[in-house]
C-alpha cells in the first residue's frame, strides 16, 4: 500500500488551492488524484473571461486561472496522478483508486475531498414528448465546443438561465448557431446580471422569465419545442404555448455536488447543500477528512472556491501535525428565508473570524442580515438586494464567538 | 433621454443610468469608476474582449482571446478570421498568435499546447 500524509481527491481549482496551502503550511508529502488527463477541473472548458477579478484583480479565462495554480503545484513538486479515478474511501482513510495500471490502494493521514459538481440531469425534469437526439446539458455542449471543436446544433433553445447556459448562448451564437430563446421557470434569472447583458442582450437573444419547455417534438432529432408560461406554483398555464422550430435543446438547470464517494463513509451530509456538513475549518464529521469547493457548496465564483480550499489545506496540516483542536461544538441555525448556511457547525476552540456563506430562497429587497444567539444580535449588515443566484456571506469576528453558548442563528429579514 | 446599462466589468453587475442634460452626460448608479468608463464606451463605441478557440494541426483545439477589447460590431468578423487559422504546437500560455489581429488587439493563447 502507498502512503501519503495528505491525499487530495480531485485536481480542479479546489484541489489545487488546497494542495498549495497545505504545502505552504508545512505538509510536504501530498498526492493529488485526478480522473481526467489534465489538472484544472471544469475550468479547462470555461474558455471565457471573468475569472479571478476578486483574487488577482484581473479578468482571466478559466484555463488561465487554473494555470496560475497548476504552476504553483509544479513549482512545489507536489505529486499528482492523472487518469486515476478514486472508487472508494473509508473512515480510516484508505483510498481505492483505479487507473491504467489497475487498482491502487493508498493510505493517508488526512484527506481533502474536492470532487466538484455535476450538472443536474434532465431526467429529473418531466417534459412531455419523446427523447430524440439533440438534447444536451449546457456543460456537455461547452465541452464539445471548447475542447473537441464540435458544434452541437444550429438552431438552439436553452432551458434555464444559469450561468453556463448564458455563456453557451453567446458561445454558440459566435460560432454561427442561432439561439432562439432562453426559457426560465422562475421570475428571475439564476445567472449573473453581467452574463444576461453580455451573453443575451448583446446578441438580442430573448429571455422568457416564468416560462418552461412544455413539449419536445421530433423522432430521430429534435424538430421543435413548445415553451409555455407558468403560474406562481410553476405549473404550465394552458393555451400559452408557443412552438419554436429548432434542432437542439440545452439544459442549464443547475449543478449538484458530486459526493457518491462519501456514501459509505458515514460522513454526515446536509440535505440542504447535498454536501458534507462541515466546521469552519472545512472538516467533516470524520476527523481528518476535509471537503472544499463545489462538492461542498455550489460556488458562483471560482475566487471563493480557492479561498475556501486554502482554509481546508491549512486545516489538514494542523490535523497532520496534531494541532487538531478538541471539539466544543456550536450548531448553526438559519431562518426560513435562507436555503442554507455553511459552515453548519462551529468549533469554539478554533481561532479566527468566521465567514458564513449562504443562499436565499427567493429574491428579497432591503435586506437585513443578522447573526444572533439566544436573542442577542452579535453582528448585522444591510444589503439592498439578495437573489438565489448569488451566494452571500457574513463575517462574524472571532471575539464574538467566545461569548456564544449553544447555537448561533443566521437570519435574513426583508423590509 | 435616459438609458440604463448593466455594467459587465465585474460580478456585481451594477445597473447604471446615463442621462443627457444639455451638453452634459450624467452617469449614476455605478459603484466604481470602471462602471462610468464602461457606460461612456457603450454610448460611443461598445467594445468586448473575444474569447474563443483555434484549431491546431494535431486536431486539438486551443483556447485564445484578444488581449484588448475589440469593437463589438467586429466580433463576427473576428470569428470568421479565426476560423481560417491553424497553428502547430507547442504553444505556451500567453504567446501572441497573431500580432495586431483586430482593432489594435493581439490574439493570444490562453492555455498551453504540447
Ligand atoms: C459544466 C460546468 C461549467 C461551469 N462553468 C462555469 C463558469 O463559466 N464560470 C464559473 O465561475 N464557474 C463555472 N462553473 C463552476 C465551477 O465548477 C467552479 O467555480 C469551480 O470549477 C469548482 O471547482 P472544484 O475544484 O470544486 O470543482 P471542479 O472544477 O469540478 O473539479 C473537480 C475535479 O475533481 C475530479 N474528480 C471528481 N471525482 C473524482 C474521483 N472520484 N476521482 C478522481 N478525480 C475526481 C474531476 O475530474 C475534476 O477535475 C462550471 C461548472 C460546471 C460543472
Ligand atoms: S460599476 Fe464597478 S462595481 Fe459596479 S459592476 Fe461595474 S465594475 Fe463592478
Amino acid at each position: 500500500m502507498i502512503k501519503y500524509d495528505l491525499v487530495i481527491i480531485g485536481g480542479g481549482p479546489a484541489g489545487l488551492a488546497s494542495a498549495i496551502s497545505a504545502y505552504d503550511s508545512g505538509t510536504k508529502n501530498i498526492l493529488i488524484i485526478e480522473r481526467e488527463d489534465k489538472l484544472g477541473g471544469i475550468l479547462k472548458q470555461c474558455i471565457h473571461n471573468g475569472f479571478g477579478l476578486t483574487r488577482f484583480k484581473e479578468s482571466l479565462t478559466g484555463p488561465e486561472y487554473a494555470y496560475r495554480f497548476i504552476k504553483e503545484v509544479e513549482k512545489r513538486k507536489i505529486d499528482y496522478k492523472l487518469n486515476t479515478t478514486v472508487l472508494s474511501l473509508t473512515k480510516s482513510k484508505t483510498i481505492t483508486a483505479i487507473n491504467g495500471d489497475g487498482i491502487v490502494k493508498i493510505k493517508a493521514k488526512a484527506i481533502i475531498i474536492s470532487t466538484g459538481a455535476r450538472e443536474r440531469s434532465r431526467g429529473a425534469l418531466n417534459i412531455a414528448g419523446s427523447r430524440p437526439a439533440g438534447i444536451f446539458s449546457a456543460g456537455t455542449a461547452q465541452k464539445f465546443a471548447n475542447i473537441k471543436g464540435y458544434l452541437v446544433g444550429k438552431k438552439v433553445v436553452i432551458l434555464g438561465s444559469g450561468d453556463i447556459g448564458l455563456i453557451m448562448a453567446r458561445r454558440l451564437t459566435l460560432e454561427g448557431a442561432s439561439v432562439l430563446a432562453v426559457a426560465e421557470i422562475m421570475p428571475y434569472s439564476s445567472g449573473l446580471k453581467r452574463n444576461i447583458a453580455q451573453c443575451l442582450n448583446d446578441f438580442n437573444i430573448p429571455l422568457y422569465l416564468n416560462h418552461t419547455i412544455s413539449k419536445i417534438e421530433g423522432k430521430d432529432r429534435v424538430t421543435a419545442v413548445e415553451i409555455s408560461q407558468v403560474d406562481s406554483n410553476k405549473n404550465v398555464i394552458k393555451d400559452t404555448a408557443i412552438k419554436i422550430p429548432c434542432d437542439t435543446v440545452l439544459f442549464s438547470v443547475g449543478l449538484i455536488p458530486e459526493n457518491e464517494l462519501l456514501d459509505k463513509t458515514g460522513i454526515e451530509m446536509s440535505p440542504k447543500t447535498k454536501g458534507a456538513i462541515v466546521f469552519q475549518n472545512r472538516e467533516t464529521s470524520v476527523d481528518g477528512i476535509f471537503a472544499c469547493g463545489n462538492c461542498l457548496q455550489i460556488h458562483d465564483l471560482v475566487d471563493f472556491v480557492s479561498e475556501e480550499s486554502e482554509l481546508a489545506g491549512i486545516s489538514a496540516t494542523d490535523y497532520i501535525n496534531n494541532k487538531h483542536k478538541e471539539k466544543d461544538v456550536i450548531e448553526v441555525a438559519q431562518n426560513e428565508n435562507l436555503a442554507y448556511v455553511l459552515p453548519q457547525k462551529i468549533n469554539k476552540n478554533i481561532k479566527g473570524d468566521i465567514k458564513f456563506y449562504f443562499r436565499v430562497k427567493n429574491e428579497f429587497r432591503n435586506c437585513l442580515i443578522e447573526a444572533s444567539s439566544n436573542g442577542v444580535v452579535y453582528f448585522s449588515k444591510k444589503k439592498p438586494v439578495c437573489t438565489p443566484g448569488e451566494m452571500e456571506s457574513i463575517t462574524l469576528p472571532f471575539d464574538k464567538i467566545a461569548n456564544l453558548v449553544d447555537k448561533i442563528k443566521i437570519s435574513l429579514y426583508a423590509k | 433621454m435616459e438609458k440604463t446599462f448593466t455594467c459587465i466589468e465585474c460580478p456585481l453587475g451594477c445597473t447604471i443610468t446615463a442621462k443627457r442634460e444639455k451638453d452634459e452626460l450624467l452617469i449614476s448608479g455605478n459603484t466604481c469608476p470602471k462602471g462610468k468608463a464602461y457606460v461612456e464606451a457603450e454610448m460611443t463605441e461598445p467594445k468586448r474582449i473575444l474569447t474563443t478557440t483555434v484549431k491546431l494541426k494535431n486536431g486539438n483545439m486551443l483556447p485564445v482571446k484578444t488581449d484588448k477589447a475589440i469593437k463589438k460590431e467586429n466580433l463576427f468578423l473576428a470569428m470568421k478570421k479565426i476560423s481560417l487559422l491553424c497553428f502547430s504546437s507547442p504553444i505556451k500560455i500567453g504567446d501572441i498568435l497573431v500580432e495586431n489581429f483586430l482593432d489594435g488587439a493581439n490574439l493570444i493563447a490562453t492555455d498551453n499546447a504540447f
